[in-house]
C-alpha cells in the first residue's frame, strides 16, 4: 500500500508539471481558426488574437512586391486581402486556386497580414485537380474529381 | 483487368462474411470441420485481396487511363518505378493497400497457427476478419479503385471513355523514399491488428494464462518495426524534399503515426511486468486495444478532414466510416471488457519504488502521458470548438514543451530500468550499477559545454545519453565477461554469444542505444543556422566554416520534368570540397514544381542547400542555406534501432550443456547422495535478472 501511495505521489508530480508545460505551451502557441466570411464580424479583443484562415488563392491575384506577396484568399463566397511578410520562401504548391492556410494577424483595414503560409496541394497523396481536364467525366463522383 | 479486380474484391467480401458468420458459428457449436472451413474462407479473404491489389498494379504499369484512378495519378512519361508507389498514391489505392497488407499479415498468421490453440485461433479468425471486412466495404462500396471513365455517346448509352494521358503523379512523391515510406508505415499500423486480434481473442473466450502475450510477442515487434521504419523515412523525406530544413513539424499527419508508436512502444516495455510477475493484465489489454484505436484514428485523420493538415487526403465522406468503425471498435472491447474483466485479476503486487517494475509504470505512465499530449494536441481544434465554441489549434512550443521533458525521463529510464532488479534493488546494487555511468555522461556534457553546445536541454541529454550508452555497455561486458571466462574466447566473440542466447534482452539494449543516437541527433537542434541571399553567378555566402561560391546555372530536360539547376562551389578555409547542385523541377502534366535539396552530410553537421526559386523583385536566384548540426545520427540510430528489433526478434540459439564440476561435498552432507557434476543450461549464463 505504502508503495502504492509513493507511486501516486510520483505520477501525481509528474502529471501535473507536465500539464503546466502543456497549458503554457497552449497559450504560446494558439491559433484561432476562422473563416473569411467571420473575419469581419469579429470585434474587440478577439482582433488581437493570431489567426488561422483557409481559402483558395483566387486566380490571378498573386503579386510579389518587394518584401511581401500579396494575394486574394476566398472561401464561402467573400474575399480576403492577404499579405505575405514572412521570410521562408513559399511553398512549391503555392499558385492561382491552391487551397490554402495562412497564419497571422487581421488589419483594422481588413488586410489581413500572414506570417506563414500553408499550400495544400489538395494534399500530399491527391493530385491536383486541374483546370480543364479532358473533357469526360468520372462516371461516379471520386473524391479526386472535386473541385476545390 | 478493372472486371477481375473488382469481383475479386467483391468475392473476398462474401467469403468475409463467411469467415466471420462461420467462425462465431464454429466457436459455439466447436465442430472442428467448421473451424476448419471458416479458417480456409479467412485464407480465400485474403488471397483475393491479394488479386485485386495485383490488377490495380497491373492497370498501373499498362498505363489503362480509362480508370479514374489510374488516370488521376499516374501518366505516361512516369517512370515504371513510381508506377508502383503510384497505386497507394490516392485515398483508393491507399485503403486497398491497407486491405492486402493486412491480408499479409492475416494470412502468416492463419498459417503459422493452424491447427494450433483451437480455443484461441477462431475468435482470432473472427476478429481479423471483421477488421478486414470494415475495408473490404471500403474497396467494394466507398472508395472502389477500380471506377472507369464514361462518356454519354450517340442516344444518351454511356461508352467508355479512355483519357490520352493521365494527370500524373504528385512531385513530392516522385522520390525513392517515398515508394518505401508509405510501405513502412501501414505495414506497422495494420501489424497492430494482430496483437489486438490476439488480446480481443484471448479476453472473448478467456483463454487462460499469458499464452496471448507470447503469442503477439514477435508480431508486435514487426508492426513495432515497421511503424519505426516509416516514422523515420517519413521524417527523412520531409527533410530531404520539402526543403524547410526541418524533419518533424508536429503535423497532424505525423502526430498520428508517432500515437500507435508511443502506445506499442509502452505495450512492449509492460508486457514483460505480465510475463514474469502476472501483473498489468488489464493495462496490457488496455494498451493493445488502445494502439490499435490509435491506428485507425490514424488512417481516418488523413482522410476525414477534421484536422487541417498539409497532408490531409480531400476531405470525404469516408471520414464517418472511419469514426463508426472506431465507436464500434471501442464498443466491442468496452463490452468484452466488463463481461470477462475478472479474467484479468493481477497476481502480484509493487512491492518497490527501486525496482524493475516500477521503472516500467514510470515508463509507460511517461509515454502515456506522451501520446495524450501529442492526441490532444492534435485534436485541440476539434476539442476546443467542442467544449468553447472557437476552433483553436496549437502549434510546434506546444508539442516541444511538453515532450522534450518526457522524451530525456525516457531516456533516464532507459538508462536506470534494465539494470534495477525485479522486486527490489539494494542501494548498494545501485550504487555499484550507476557509479561510473553517471560519472562517464557526467564527463561528456561537461565536454559538450566546453565544446560550446550551451543549452540546458542540450546538457542534459548528452548527460543521459552518456550514463545510458555506459550502462549499455557494462552489462555487454558483464556478460561477455562470463561467458569468455568460461570459454576462453576474447570478448567480441563472447558478446557476440551472449546477444545470441537472449537475443530479446540484448536485442533490445541494441534499440536503447539506437535511442541514444537518435537524441543525440535531436541535440543540433538548437543550434540551427540558416541564411538566405539572392545570388548570381559569381556571388559568395558565408555560412559557419563553409563558404558557398554560386557558379553557375544550367537547365535540364526530362520526359517528365524540367529542371534548372544551380551549381555551388563549397569551400571551407579557402579549400574547395565539393560541389552541390541544389535543383527546381518543374512538372508540365500537372503544372507543379518541386524542389531537389542539395545535402552534404557528415556526422558533425548537414549543410543543406536550397534553391528556392527566383526573387520576385530582381528575378534574381534565390539561395537558402541551412547548417544543421548532428542531424545524421537521427538516420544512424533509426538504423541501429532497426538492427537491434532484428536481432531481437531472432530465436535464442539453443541451451548448449556444460558440465560444470560440483563444489566439494563437506562432510555434514556426505550421507546425501551427490551428483558428480551438474548440467547447467549455458543460455541461462549469466544469471542476472532477465
Amino acid at each position: 500500500m505504502k508503495t502504492k501511495v509513493k507511486f501516486a505521489i510520483g505520477a501525481g508530480i509528474i502529471i501535473v508539471t507536465l500539464s503546466c508545460l502543456a497549458w503554457v505551451g497552449a497559450e504560446q502557441s494558439k491559433t484561432y481558426y476562422h473563416t473569411i466570411a467571420e473575419l469581419p464580424t469579429l470585434t474587440g479583443s478577439a482582433l488581437n488574437q493570431r489567426f488561422r484562415v483557409g481559402g483558395d488563392v483566387k486566380g490571378g491575384s498573386i503579386q510579389h512586391m518587394s518584401g511581401r506577396v500579396d494575394f486574394t484568399l476566398v472561401g464561402e463566397g467573400k474575399a480576403l486581402p492577404v499579405s505575405y511578410v514572412g521570410t521562408d520562401p513559399l511553398p512549391d504548391t503555392f499558385k492561382d486556386g491552391a487551397q490554402c492556410l495562412v497564419e497571422g494577424k487581421y488589419m483594422p483595414d481588413g488586410r489581413f497580414v500572414a506570417e506563414m503560409v500553408q499550400a495544400k496541394c489538395a494534399s500530399k497523396y491527391e493530385a491536383a485537380p486541374t483546370q480543364g481536364a479532358p473533357g469526360a467525366n468520372p462516371s461516379s463522383s471520386s473524391p479526386n474529381a472535386k473541385s476545390y | 483487368m478493372d472486371l477481375f479486380g473488382s469481383y475479386a474484391l467483391l468475392l473476398a467480401f462474401l467469403c468475409m462474411l463467411y469467415a466471420v458468420g462461420g467462425g462465431i458459428a464454429a466457436i459455439i457449436t466447436r465442430r472442428p470441420l467448421l473451424i476448419k472451413s471458416a479458417r480456409n474462407a479467412g485464407f480465400a479473404v485474403c488471397a483475393l485481396v491479394w488479386l485485386g491489389f495485383g490488377s490495380l498494379l497491373y492497370l498501373f504499369l499498362t498505363d489503362d487511363f480509362s480508370m479514374a484512378y489510374v488516370s488521376a495519378h499516374s501518366n505516361r512519361n512516369l517512370a515504371t518505378f513510381y508506377k508502383i508507389p503510384a497505386v497507394w498514391s490516392g485515398q483508393e489505392g491507399s485503403l486497398l493497400f491497407w486491405s492486402f497488407l493486412l491480408s499479409i499479415y492475416v494470412f502468416s498468421v492463419l498459417f503459422t497457427y493452424r491447427g494450433k490453440h483451437p480455443e484461441l485461433m477462431p475468435y482470432v479468425g473472427v476478429v481479423t476478419a471483421s477488421v478486414q471486412g470494415f475495408f473490404l466495404i471500403l474497396n467494394n462500396f466507398i472508395a472502389s479503385p477500380f471506377q472507369i471513365f464514361a462518356a454519354p455517346g450517340a442516344g444518351g448509352v454511356m461508352h467508355l471513355a479512355t483519357q490520352a494521358d493521365g494527370r500524373g503523379l504528385n512531385p513530392l512523391l516522385q522520390y525513392p523514399e517515398m515508394s518505401i515510406h508509405p510501405p513502412m508505415l501501414y505495414s506497422g499500423y495494420t501489424g497492430f491488428t494482430i496483437p489486438f486480434a490476439f488480446a480481443l481473442a484471448a479476453l472473448l473466450g478467456r483463454y487462460p494464462g499469458e499464452k496471448w502475450i507470447h503469442l503477439t510477442r514477435r508480431w508486435t515487434m514487426i508492426a513495432w518495426c515497421f511503424q519505426s521504419i516509416g516514422i523515420l523515412l517519413g521524417a527523412h523525406w520531409a527533410y530531404a524534399v520539402l526543403g524547410w530544413g526541418g524533419y518533424w513539424g508536429w503535423d497532424p499527419v505525423e502526430n498520428a503515426s508517432l500515437m500507435p508508436w508511443l502506445t506499442g512502444t509502452a505495450f512492449l516495455h509492460s508486457v514483460m511486468m505480465q510475463e514474469k510477475r502476472g501483473m498489468m493484465r488489464v493495462w496490457n489489454v488496455w494498451l493493445v486495444f488502445s494502439t490499435f484505436f490509435l491506428c485507425i484514428l490514424g488512417t481516418s485523420l488523413t482522410r476525414s478532414g477534421a484536422v487541417n493538415s498539409v497532408h490531409a487526403f480531400a476531405e470525404s465522406k469516408i471520414g464517418h466510416w472511419f469514426w463508426s468503425f472506431l465507436v464500434i471498435c471501442i464498443v466491442v472491447c468496452l463490452v468484452a471488457y466488463l463481461k470477462n474483466r475478472d479474467y484479468l485479476r493481477s497476481d502480484n503486487q509493487l512491492d518497490s519504488m527501486l525496482s524493475r517494475e516500477s521503472s516500467f509504470l514510470f515508463n509507460n505512465l511517461i509515454l502515456l502521458v506522451a501520446c495524450v499530449a501529442v492526441l490532444s494536441g492534435t485534436l485541440f481544434p476539434v476539442l476546443s470548438e467542442a467544449v468553447r465554441g472557437s476552433k483553436i489549434s496549437v502549434g510546434p512550443p506546444f508539442f516541444n514543451l511538453v515532450n522534450v521533458p518526457i522524451g530525456l525521463f525516457l531516456l533516464f529510464l532507459t538508462g536506470v530500468g534494465p539494470l534495477l532488479a525485479w522486486r527490489k534493488t539494494s542501494t548498494e546494487s545501485m550504487r555499484r550499477n550507476f557509479g561510473w555511468p553517471l560519472v562517464g555522461g557526467a564527463v561528456g556534457a561537461v565536454l559538450a559545454v566546453a565544446f560550446g553546445l550551451r543549452n540546458p536541454y542540450v546538457t542534459i541529454c548528452v548527460l543521459l545519453s552518456g550514463f545510458v550508452t555506459l550502462t549499455v555497455l557494462s552489462e555487454f561486458y558483464r556478460g561477455s565477461r562470463v561467458i569468455s571466462a568460461r570459454t576462453g574466447s576474447n570478448l567480441f566473440s563472447s558478446a557476440a554469444q551472449l546477444t545470441m542466447r537472449n537475443t530479446r534482452r540484448y536485442g533490445g539494449y541494441v534499440v536503447h542505444f539506437g535511442m541514444v543516437l537518435i537524441f543525440i541527433g535531436l541535440c543540433g537542434t538548437p543550434f540551427n543556422k540558416d541564411r538566405q541571399m539572392e545570388m548570381n553567378p559569381g556571388s559568395v555566402m558565408a555560412l559557419g566554416p563553409y563558404t558557398l561560391h554560386l557558379q553557375n546555372f544550367d537547365t535540364d530536360q526530362q520526359p517528365n520534368y524540367s529542371s534548372e539547376r544551380a551549381t555551388i562551389d563549397v569551400d571551407r578555409g579557402g579549400k574547395s570540397l565539393m560541389m552541390l547542385y541544389p535543383q527546381r523541377r518543374f512538372y508540365p502534366s500537372n503544372e507543379e514544381s518541386g524542389t531537389m535539396v542539395a545535402i552534404s552530410s557528415t556526422l558533425k553537421e548537414d549543410l543543406y542547400v536550397v534553391y528556392a526559386g527566383r526573387s520576385p523583385d530582381t528575378n534574381m536566384p534565390v539561395i537558402h542555406a541551412y547548417l544543421n548540426p548532428l542531424v545524421k545520427w537521427i538516420w544512424l540510430g533509426g538504423v541501429v534501432v532497426v538492427f537491434g528489433t532484428i536481432l531481437a526478434l531472432l530465436p535464442n540459439r539453443q541451451a548448449v550443456l556444460v558440465v560444470r564440476p560440483v563444489a566439494e561435498t563437506s562432510p555434514a552432507v556426505q550421507g546425501q547422495q551427490t551428483v558428480p557434476a551438474t548440467y547447467t543450461a549455458r543460455s541461462q549464463l549469466p544469471t542476472s535478472h532477465d
